[in-house]
């Protein structure tokens, strides 16, 4: 069994703390995500007046993390109804960020990928970025054979859910594309499919 | 003196073959009867004459008809060859370094006339004559890496070094052994590497990431790297393993010889002078088993390796289904003599 360090092109999601040096703080969170949030501001209010919190709930909406979330009194908080959404208003606000910005991620490994891959045509390092890891394990999968991206795959093998070749999910991530690599299980010997594991949920 | 270039195929048909000549030049990546990854870079210094390594970009008889089969992958899938915007000056770096190597050791073949600025290349085996402004890149008709590379065996990564880090920002990549440029792009070092199995604990990506990081400008290094493939398949990328993955269910006792190729990748990498970039040239020459064994010491040899080969490597390398086949196939031309050092035949 592969254990996540294991997977050197793995980005490592060291968890949120609240950058002091910051100017703005902008943070992009997702589901589980807002409590990592909440518990890095928490321990940091004077930050508050100089951040933007963008937040969708995804699969935690029943939990009443947004209200939590704005129940903080950010400079601006702002409710997106799915990541795309929230990936839309990011994209425009990182086109006129400025010096001393930090940047926040937090919520499933595929919307964190989502948003450093959004950061980076806009020069942001991805080690400056800060990340945390929550929520279910789902991964974010392309298609090495069709280029399609898969969201929030639980299983290996799995069906690409745009050219239908039924893929295993290969330990390799993309940090561009935000994804792990899915290649045909059954090339060699068609038809012949290994049980399916499900390993990321 | 001038190469007779081939008509053959690596698809479908699959009519590619050795020469005589093709077979004594080929680059044989084992110097004693046993094998495990090592840092293995070298000098990239003339070798002898007719040698793979006598001049620093190796031209020989399947040119014409590899740069026939990149232009097919390109146009199935132009994904292949991309650059980050950054890189653009890497790729003037890349058509002086090409040009002035073909055309300097290969002179009958290619010439280049430069006046300042304006170029002019002659290509005589692809029938291209092209006069351009360097640096320019709307004299060119693509690109200026994808241009040069259409027109030089190898794939080529261009590679930018910063932070103390080196990333996979360039290539043109038709002949991969298994890797996607189209994944890989924009990757560091350490992540392009991370399916390598074994490699990463014994060491040898990270001095292998320190050598590099110091190489000089004009002092150019390289090593070799092996796989096997099934076919003559120049095309061995993950893209289309849904399509030539089954090919390694084919091999019988019958045709092994023929079917079975060793796949050799003579690895170079230059300093480039403007860009600072680092060029990574991944020449790839296949031999099929009936040929390696016409020298003696290879039939000897190749065997032994295969046998010793560790499990996990072999896996990697995706031999597992025909590796017996071949090794009771090759043993046939093992009388069991010792093998002199070194990798160059008797």
């Amino acid at each position: 069994m592969t254990t996540l360090s294991d997977i050197k092109s793995r980005p490592i999601y060291a968890g949120l703390k609240v950058d002091d040096m910051a100017r703005r703080h902008l943070v992009a969170a997702e589901g589980e995500g807002a409590l990592a949030v909440i518990e890095a501001f928490s321990r940091a209010p004077d930050a508050l007046d100089r951040t933007t919190i963008l937040y969708c709930p995804a699969g935690s909406a029943a939990m009443g993390h947004d209200t939590a979330l704005a129940d903080l009194n950010p400079d601006v908080f702002h409710l997106a109804p799915s990541p795309q959404t929230l990936l839309v208003r990011l994209n425009v606000m990182l086109s006129t960020a400025t010096m001393g910005t930090r940047l926040y991620a937090t919520g499933t490994e595929g919307f964190i990928g989502a948003v450093i891959a959004a950061a980076l045509p806009f020069g942001v390092d991805h080690h400056s970025i800060y990340t945390e890891h929550r929520g279910s394990l789902a991964r974010r999968v392309q298609c090495v054979h069709c280029k399609g991206m898969t969201e929030n795959v639980t299983a290996t093998p799995f069906t690409c859910s745009h050219c239908g070749l039924t893929l295993f999910v290969r330990d390799h991530y993309s940090r561009r594309l935000g994804a792990f690599q899915g290649v045909c299980v059954d090339a060699e010997e068609p038809g012949v499919i290994p049980p399916v594991e499900e390993l990321y949920k | 003196m001038g190469l007779q270039f081939k008509t053959e195929t690596f698809r479908d048909d699959f009519t590619f073959s050795n020469s005589p000549e093709a077979i004594h030049r080929f680059p044989f990546p084992f110097d004693s009867d046993s094998y495990m990854y090592s840092v293995n870079i070298e000098q990239h210094m003339p070798g002898p004459p007719k040698s793979h390594v006598e001049f620093p970009i190796d031209i020989d008889e399947h040119y014409v008809a590899e740069m026939q089969d990149r232009a097919m992958v390109l146009k199935e899938d132009p994904l292949r060859c991309q650059a980050l915007p950054h890189m653009l000056t890497a790729e003037w770096d890349l058509v002086e370094l090409l040009m002035e190597s073909m055309s300097k050791h290969y002179p009958e073949h290619f010439s280049l006339t430069k006046d300042g600025d304006r170029w002019h290349w002659v290509n005589r085996p692809l029938g291209i004559d092209q006069r351009f402004t360097f640096g320019d890149t709307a004299t060119l008709p693509y690109p200026p890496m994808e241009y040069v590379t259409r027109q030089c065996q190898g794939d080529f990564a261009l590679i930018d070094q910063r932070n103390d880090m080196l990333f996979m920002d360039a290539g043109m990549i038709t002949t991969q052994a298994d890797w996607s440029l189209d994944f890989d792009i924009g990757m560091s070092w350490t992540e392009w590497h991370g399916p390598v199995p074994l490699a990463h604990d014994l060491g040898i990506m990270d001095r292998a990431l320190k050598f590099l990081l110091n190489l000089q400008q004009g002092r150019p290094v390289r090593r070799l790297n092996w796989t096997m493939t099934v076919n003559p398949r120049l095309d061995t990328s993950p893209e289309n393993y849904h399509k030539w993955g089954v090919d390694r269910t084919t091999v019988t006792p019958e045709n092994v010889g023929d079917k079975v190729h060793l796949r050799v990748e003579l690895q170079a990498l230059w300093r480039l002078p403007r860009s600072n970039a680092i060029v990574f040239s991944i020449r790839c020459y296949l031999i099929k088993m009936s040929e390696l064994v016409t020298i003696p010491k290879w039939g000897r040899r190749f065997p032994r390796i295969l046998k010793g080969l560790p499990p996990e490597l072999a896996e990697y390398k995706g031999l597992t289904r025909y590796r017996d086949m071949t090794i009771k196939y090759l043993e046939q031309f093992d009388d069991g003599a010792p093998t002199s050092p070194g990798f160059f035949p008797d």
